[in-house]
Protein backbone atom coordinates (compact mmCIF):
# COMPACT_ATOMS: atom_id res chain seq x y z
CA UNK A 1 0.00 0.00 0.00
CA UNK A 2 1.67 3.03 -0.96
CA UNK A 3 2.49 5.89 1.90
CA UNK A 4 -0.22 8.77 2.81
CA UNK A 5 1.80 11.72 3.55
CA UNK A 6 0.41 14.83 5.41
CA UNK A 7 1.52 17.56 4.01
CA UNK A 8 1.58 20.98 5.95
CA UNK A 9 0.78 24.03 3.37
CA UNK A 10 -0.92 27.35 5.53
CA UNK A 11 -1.51 28.89 1.81
CA UNK A 12 -3.82 31.82 1.70
CA UNK A 13 -6.21 31.15 -0.83
CA UNK A 14 -6.61 34.31 -2.20
CA UNK A 15 -3.66 35.64 -1.59
CA UNK A 16 -2.87 36.19 -5.55
CA UNK A 17 -5.94 38.54 -4.86
CA UNK A 18 -4.39 39.60 -2.30
CA UNK A 19 -0.61 40.71 -3.79
CA UNK A 20 -2.12 41.85 -6.81
CA UNK A 21 -4.14 44.19 -4.82
CA UNK A 22 -1.29 45.35 -3.27
CA UNK A 23 0.88 45.71 -6.32
CA UNK A 24 -2.10 47.61 -7.63
CA UNK A 25 -2.02 50.35 -4.65
CA UNK A 26 1.53 50.60 -5.07
CA UNK A 27 1.66 51.72 -8.54
CA UNK A 28 -1.59 54.22 -7.43
CA UNK A 29 0.91 55.73 -5.19
CA UNK A 30 3.67 55.85 -7.41
CA UNK A 31 1.44 58.13 -9.40
CA UNK A 32 -0.29 59.87 -6.70
CA UNK A 33 -3.46 58.57 -7.51
CA UNK A 34 -6.30 57.85 -5.32
CA UNK A 35 -8.89 54.83 -5.48
CA UNK A 36 -12.41 54.51 -3.94
CA UNK A 37 -14.25 51.14 -4.05
CA UNK A 38 -17.85 51.93 -4.12
CA UNK A 39 -20.49 49.09 -3.25
CA UNK A 40 -23.91 49.00 -3.02
CA UNK A 41 -27.06 46.79 -4.04
CA UNK A 42 -27.92 47.14 -7.69
CA UNK A 43 -30.68 50.43 -8.03
CA UNK A 44 -29.03 52.16 -4.83
CA UNK A 45 -27.05 55.03 -6.24
CA UNK A 46 -23.83 54.35 -7.52
CA UNK A 47 -23.76 56.01 -10.62
CA UNK A 48 -26.18 59.08 -9.53
CA UNK A 49 -23.45 59.20 -6.72
CA UNK A 50 -20.35 59.33 -9.16
CA UNK A 51 -22.57 61.68 -11.44
CA UNK A 52 -23.00 64.11 -8.25
CA UNK A 53 -19.15 63.74 -7.80
CA UNK A 54 -17.87 64.27 -10.67
CA UNK A 55 -20.10 67.43 -11.22
CA UNK A 56 -18.88 68.62 -8.36
CA UNK A 57 -14.89 67.95 -7.86
CA UNK A 58 -14.10 67.50 -11.84
CA UNK A 59 -12.97 71.29 -11.84
CA UNK A 60 -10.56 70.24 -8.44
CA UNK A 61 -9.12 66.78 -9.66
CA UNK A 62 -9.21 64.95 -12.42
CA UNK A 63 -10.97 62.13 -12.38
CA UNK A 64 -11.50 58.30 -14.55
CA UNK A 65 -14.14 55.78 -13.36
CA UNK A 66 -14.33 52.19 -13.58
CA UNK A 67 -17.40 50.58 -14.39
CA UNK A 68 -17.95 47.13 -13.31
CA UNK A 69 -21.44 45.47 -14.79
CA UNK A 70 -22.08 42.14 -15.69
CA UNK A 71 -23.75 43.53 -18.97
CA UNK A 72 -24.43 46.45 -20.77
CA UNK A 73 -22.06 49.87 -21.48
CA UNK A 74 -24.96 51.97 -19.90
CA UNK A 75 -23.50 53.07 -17.26
CA UNK A 76 -20.00 53.88 -18.54
CA UNK A 77 -21.71 56.06 -21.15
CA UNK A 78 -23.35 57.87 -18.33
CA UNK A 79 -19.97 58.86 -16.93
CA UNK A 80 -18.67 59.91 -19.94
CA UNK A 81 -21.24 62.38 -20.86
CA UNK A 82 -20.05 64.33 -17.60
CA UNK A 83 -16.62 64.51 -19.60
CA UNK A 84 -14.40 62.18 -17.52
CA UNK A 85 -13.19 59.13 -19.18
CA UNK A 86 -14.74 55.77 -17.94
CA UNK A 87 -13.34 51.88 -18.74
CA UNK A 88 -16.60 49.53 -18.72
CA UNK A 89 -15.59 45.86 -17.31
CA UNK A 90 -18.22 43.47 -18.57
CA UNK A 91 -18.01 40.37 -16.16
CA UNK A 92 -20.20 37.91 -18.31
CA UNK A 93 -21.96 36.73 -14.96
CA UNK A 94 -18.76 37.24 -12.21
CA UNK A 95 -20.68 38.92 -9.13
CA UNK A 96 -17.94 41.06 -8.31
CA UNK A 97 -14.83 42.94 -9.39
CA UNK A 98 -11.28 41.50 -8.25
CA UNK A 99 -7.72 42.61 -8.56
CA UNK A 100 -7.00 41.23 -11.85
CA UNK A 101 -10.41 43.19 -13.25
CA UNK A 102 -9.47 46.41 -11.86
CA UNK A 103 -5.73 46.16 -12.80
CA UNK A 104 -7.08 45.48 -16.58
CA UNK A 105 -8.77 48.50 -16.56
CA UNK A 106 -6.14 50.47 -14.89
CA UNK A 107 -4.13 49.44 -17.75
CA UNK A 108 -6.69 51.47 -20.22
CA UNK A 109 -6.26 54.54 -18.28
CA UNK A 110 -3.73 57.45 -18.34
CA UNK A 111 -3.07 57.42 -14.53
CA UNK A 112 -0.81 60.27 -14.85
CA UNK A 113 -3.20 62.59 -15.65
CA UNK A 114 -5.48 61.14 -13.04
CA UNK A 115 -6.08 62.15 -9.49
CA UNK A 116 -9.10 60.16 -8.52
CA UNK A 117 -10.39 56.90 -9.88
CA UNK A 118 -13.82 55.97 -8.96
CA UNK A 119 -14.54 51.75 -9.03
CA UNK A 120 -18.37 51.32 -9.40
CA UNK A 121 -18.74 47.59 -8.43
CA UNK A 122 -21.10 45.36 -8.94
CA UNK A 123 -24.40 46.13 -7.81
CA UNK A 124 -24.22 43.17 -4.61
CA UNK A 125 -24.27 43.71 -1.48
CA UNK A 126 -22.50 39.72 -0.62
CA UNK A 127 -19.36 39.13 -2.88
CA UNK A 128 -17.16 42.73 -3.22
CA UNK A 129 -16.87 42.79 0.38
CA UNK A 130 -15.11 39.58 0.20
CA UNK A 131 -12.36 40.86 -2.73
CA UNK A 132 -9.72 43.40 -2.44
CA UNK A 133 -9.79 45.57 -5.68
CA UNK A 134 -6.51 47.75 -4.62
CA UNK A 135 -8.67 50.64 -3.78
CA UNK A 136 -7.17 52.71 -1.08
CA UNK A 137 -11.00 53.33 0.70
CA UNK A 138 -14.06 51.20 0.18
CA UNK A 139 -17.45 53.06 0.24
CA UNK A 140 -21.16 51.37 0.21
CA UNK A 141 -24.50 53.29 -0.54
CA UNK A 142 -27.50 51.77 1.49
CA UNK A 143 -30.55 53.54 0.62
CA UNK A 144 -33.52 54.10 2.41
CA UNK A 145 -36.05 52.41 0.98
CA UNK A 146 -34.33 49.37 1.44
CA UNK A 147 -34.58 49.12 4.68
CA UNK A 148 -32.83 49.81 8.11
CA UNK A 149 -31.95 45.94 8.52
CA UNK A 150 -29.48 45.63 6.32
CA UNK A 151 -26.32 45.48 8.69
CA UNK A 152 -27.99 42.82 10.36
CA UNK A 153 -28.25 40.64 7.16
CA UNK A 154 -24.81 41.94 5.37
CA UNK A 155 -22.58 42.23 8.72
CA UNK A 156 -19.17 41.81 6.41
CA UNK A 157 -20.11 44.68 3.49
CA UNK A 158 -20.79 46.88 6.73
CA UNK A 159 -17.83 45.86 8.60
CA UNK A 160 -15.20 46.45 6.12
CA UNK A 161 -16.30 49.80 4.49
CA UNK A 162 -14.56 53.37 5.65
CA UNK A 163 -17.51 54.92 4.48
CA UNK A 164 -21.46 54.41 4.25
CA UNK A 165 -23.30 56.79 2.67
CA UNK A 166 -27.19 56.79 2.99
CA UNK A 167 -28.99 57.84 -0.05
CA UNK A 168 -32.38 58.54 -1.16
CA UNK A 169 -33.31 60.12 2.39
CA UNK A 170 -36.20 62.35 0.01
CA UNK A 171 -37.68 59.11 1.09
CA UNK A 172 -37.51 59.33 4.99
CA UNK A 173 -41.37 59.58 5.68
CA UNK A 174 -42.29 57.71 3.16
CA UNK A 175 -40.48 54.54 3.93
CA UNK A 176 -40.41 52.19 6.81
CA UNK A 177 -36.74 53.24 7.81
CA UNK A 178 -35.40 54.75 10.99
CA UNK A 179 -31.95 56.39 10.79
CA UNK A 180 -31.25 55.92 14.62
CA UNK A 181 -31.80 52.35 14.65
CA UNK A 182 -29.43 52.09 11.26
CA UNK A 183 -26.54 54.03 12.90
CA UNK A 184 -27.06 51.96 16.03
CA UNK A 185 -26.75 48.51 14.41
CA UNK A 186 -23.58 49.96 11.95
CA UNK A 187 -21.75 51.37 14.87
CA UNK A 188 -21.78 47.77 16.01
CA UNK A 189 -20.23 46.46 13.35
CA UNK A 190 -18.17 49.05 12.51
CA UNK A 191 -17.54 51.72 15.13
CA UNK A 192 -14.82 53.62 13.15
CA UNK A 193 -17.10 53.90 10.03
CA UNK A 194 -18.31 57.52 8.65
CA UNK A 195 -21.85 57.54 7.88
CA UNK A 196 -22.91 60.40 5.21
CA UNK A 197 -26.34 61.29 4.50
CA UNK A 198 -27.76 62.06 0.98
CA UNK A 199 -29.86 62.80 -1.77
CA UNK A 200 -28.76 62.37 -5.26
CA UNK A 201 -31.61 63.64 -6.91
CA UNK A 202 -32.04 67.03 -4.32
CA UNK A 203 -28.28 67.15 -4.18
CA UNK A 204 -28.95 67.57 -0.11
CA UNK A 205 -25.80 66.01 1.70
CA UNK A 206 -23.15 65.95 -1.36
CA UNK A 207 -21.52 69.01 0.12
CA UNK A 208 -20.73 66.89 2.93
CA UNK A 209 -19.70 63.48 0.83
CA UNK A 210 -17.49 65.30 -1.54
CA UNK A 211 -15.52 66.97 1.53
CA UNK A 212 -14.59 63.39 3.06
CA UNK A 213 -13.52 62.26 -0.18
CA UNK A 214 -11.29 65.83 -1.19
CA UNK A 215 -10.29 65.39 2.36
CA UNK A 216 -9.06 61.54 1.48
CA UNK A 217 -7.77 62.51 -1.52
CA UNK A 218 -5.34 64.69 -0.08
CA UNK A 219 -4.13 62.92 2.75
CA UNK A 220 -3.69 59.96 0.48
CA UNK A 221 -1.27 62.48 -1.78
CA UNK A 222 0.69 63.91 1.37
CA UNK A 223 1.70 60.46 1.94
CA UNK A 224 2.53 59.75 -1.49
CA UNK A 225 4.80 62.87 -1.51
CA UNK A 226 7.05 61.47 1.82
CA UNK B 1 -21.94 31.98 -6.19
CA UNK B 2 -17.87 32.50 -6.09
CA UNK B 3 -17.10 29.63 -5.19
CA UNK B 4 -16.24 28.20 -8.81
CA UNK B 5 -13.27 30.75 -8.86
CA UNK B 6 -11.82 30.04 -5.14
CA UNK B 7 -11.86 26.51 -6.19
CA UNK B 8 -10.03 26.93 -8.82
CA UNK B 9 -7.31 28.69 -6.61
CA UNK B 10 -8.24 25.64 -3.96
CA UNK B 11 -7.01 23.11 -6.93
CA UNK B 12 -3.76 25.68 -8.06
CA UNK B 13 -2.48 25.78 -4.97
CA UNK B 14 -3.27 22.10 -4.32
CA UNK B 15 -1.73 20.29 -7.30
CA UNK B 16 1.44 22.43 -6.83
CA UNK B 17 2.55 21.10 -3.84
CA UNK B 18 1.11 17.55 -4.77
CA UNK B 19 3.89 17.97 -7.67
CA UNK B 20 6.52 19.75 -5.34
CA UNK B 21 6.09 17.13 -3.29
CA UNK B 22 5.80 13.75 -5.64
CA UNK B 23 2.18 12.48 -4.74
CA UNK B 24 0.19 10.20 -7.18
CA UNK B 25 -3.13 10.91 -5.24
CA UNK B 26 -4.24 13.74 -3.22
CA UNK B 27 -6.54 12.01 -0.66
CA UNK B 28 -7.66 14.99 1.68
CA UNK B 29 -7.93 18.60 1.62
CA UNK B 30 -7.55 20.70 5.09
CA UNK B 31 -9.43 23.94 4.68
CA UNK B 32 -10.00 27.01 7.29
CA UNK B 33 -12.78 29.52 6.44
CA UNK B 34 -13.43 31.72 8.50
CA UNK B 35 -16.88 32.71 9.88
CA UNK B 36 -17.28 36.16 8.57
CA UNK B 37 -16.73 34.70 4.77
CA UNK B 38 -19.92 33.69 3.20
CA UNK B 39 -18.57 30.85 1.16
CA UNK B 40 -20.41 27.89 1.26
CA UNK B 41 -18.36 24.48 2.05
CA UNK B 42 -20.77 22.11 -0.27
CA UNK B 43 -20.68 24.25 -3.04
CA UNK B 44 -16.80 24.05 -3.08
CA UNK B 45 -16.58 20.34 -2.52
CA UNK B 46 -18.99 19.89 -5.96
CA UNK B 47 -17.12 22.82 -7.89
CA UNK B 48 -13.66 20.92 -6.43
CA UNK B 49 -15.43 17.61 -7.65
CA UNK B 50 -15.74 18.60 -11.43
CA UNK B 51 -12.82 21.03 -11.57
CA UNK B 52 -10.23 18.18 -10.46
CA UNK B 53 -11.60 15.21 -12.78
CA UNK B 54 -8.42 13.97 -14.93
CA UNK B 55 -5.64 15.63 -12.28
CA UNK B 56 -4.19 13.43 -9.51
CA UNK B 57 -6.70 15.53 -7.39
CA UNK B 58 -9.88 13.56 -8.26
CA UNK B 59 -11.94 12.19 -5.77
CA UNK B 60 -9.91 14.21 -3.13
CA UNK B 61 -12.48 14.85 -0.10
CA UNK B 62 -12.36 18.62 1.37
CA UNK B 63 -12.27 18.66 4.73
CA UNK B 64 -13.13 22.13 6.10
CA UNK B 65 -12.74 23.72 9.67
CA UNK B 66 -14.84 26.67 10.04
CA UNK B 67 -12.77 29.09 12.46
CA UNK B 68 -15.22 31.21 14.54
CA UNK B 69 -15.23 35.29 14.89
CA UNK B 70 -12.97 36.08 17.54
CA UNK B 71 -12.41 39.95 18.53
CA UNK B 72 -10.16 41.56 21.24
CA UNK B 73 -11.30 44.20 23.05
CA UNK B 74 -8.73 47.71 22.28
CA UNK B 75 -9.53 48.76 25.74
CA UNK B 76 -9.67 46.20 27.92
CA UNK B 77 -8.01 43.46 26.17
CA UNK B 78 -10.51 40.84 26.56
CA UNK B 79 -11.13 38.28 23.56
CA UNK B 80 -14.67 37.23 23.07
CA UNK B 81 -16.65 35.06 20.29
CA UNK B 82 -19.17 36.29 18.38
CA UNK B 83 -21.56 34.07 16.40
CA UNK B 84 -23.10 35.59 13.40
CA UNK B 85 -26.70 33.95 14.16
CA UNK B 86 -27.47 35.34 17.74
CA UNK B 87 -25.94 38.50 17.60
CA UNK B 88 -25.07 41.35 15.20
CA UNK B 89 -22.95 43.49 17.97
CA UNK B 90 -19.36 43.72 17.67
CA UNK B 91 -18.71 45.75 21.12
CA UNK B 92 -16.79 43.80 23.83
CA UNK B 93 -19.08 42.18 26.50
CA UNK B 94 -16.84 42.83 29.34
CA UNK B 95 -16.58 46.89 29.52
CA UNK B 96 -18.86 47.59 26.67
CA UNK B 97 -16.30 49.02 24.69
CA UNK B 98 -16.65 50.33 20.98
CA UNK B 99 -12.94 49.79 19.64
CA UNK B 100 -12.43 46.03 18.93
CA UNK B 101 -9.73 44.29 16.33
CA UNK B 102 -10.43 41.10 14.87
CA UNK B 103 -8.55 38.24 15.63
CA UNK B 104 -10.32 35.33 13.85
CA UNK B 105 -13.23 35.27 11.62
CA UNK B 106 -11.74 36.13 8.02
CA UNK B 107 -9.20 33.26 7.08
CA UNK B 108 -9.50 31.52 3.96
CA UNK B 109 -6.73 29.05 3.46
CA UNK B 110 -5.28 25.76 2.50
CA UNK B 111 -4.10 23.77 6.27
CA UNK B 112 -2.61 20.94 4.67
CA UNK B 113 -3.26 17.79 2.28
CA UNK B 114 -2.73 13.82 2.42
CA UNK B 115 -1.32 12.40 -0.58
CA UNK B 116 -0.19 9.13 -1.58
Amino acid sequence: MADIRLIEIKEDILSDNKDLADEIRGNLKRHKVFMLNLMASPGGGKTSLIVNTVRSMKDKFRIGVIEGDIDSVVDAETVVKEGVPAVQLKTGGFCHLDASMIKMALDEMDLINLDLIMIENIGNLVCPAEFDTGANKQAMILSVPEGDDKPLKYPLMFSICDVLIVNKIDYMGIADFDMDVLKERVFKLNPKIKIIEVSCKTGEGIVTWTRWLADEINICMRSAKS
Amino acid sequence: MHELSVTESILNIVLKHAQTNKAEKVLTIGLKIGELSELVGECIQHYFDYLSKGTIAEGAKLDIERSPIIFRCNECQNTFQVSLSDTKDFTCPQCHGVKVTLTSGREFYIKDITIS
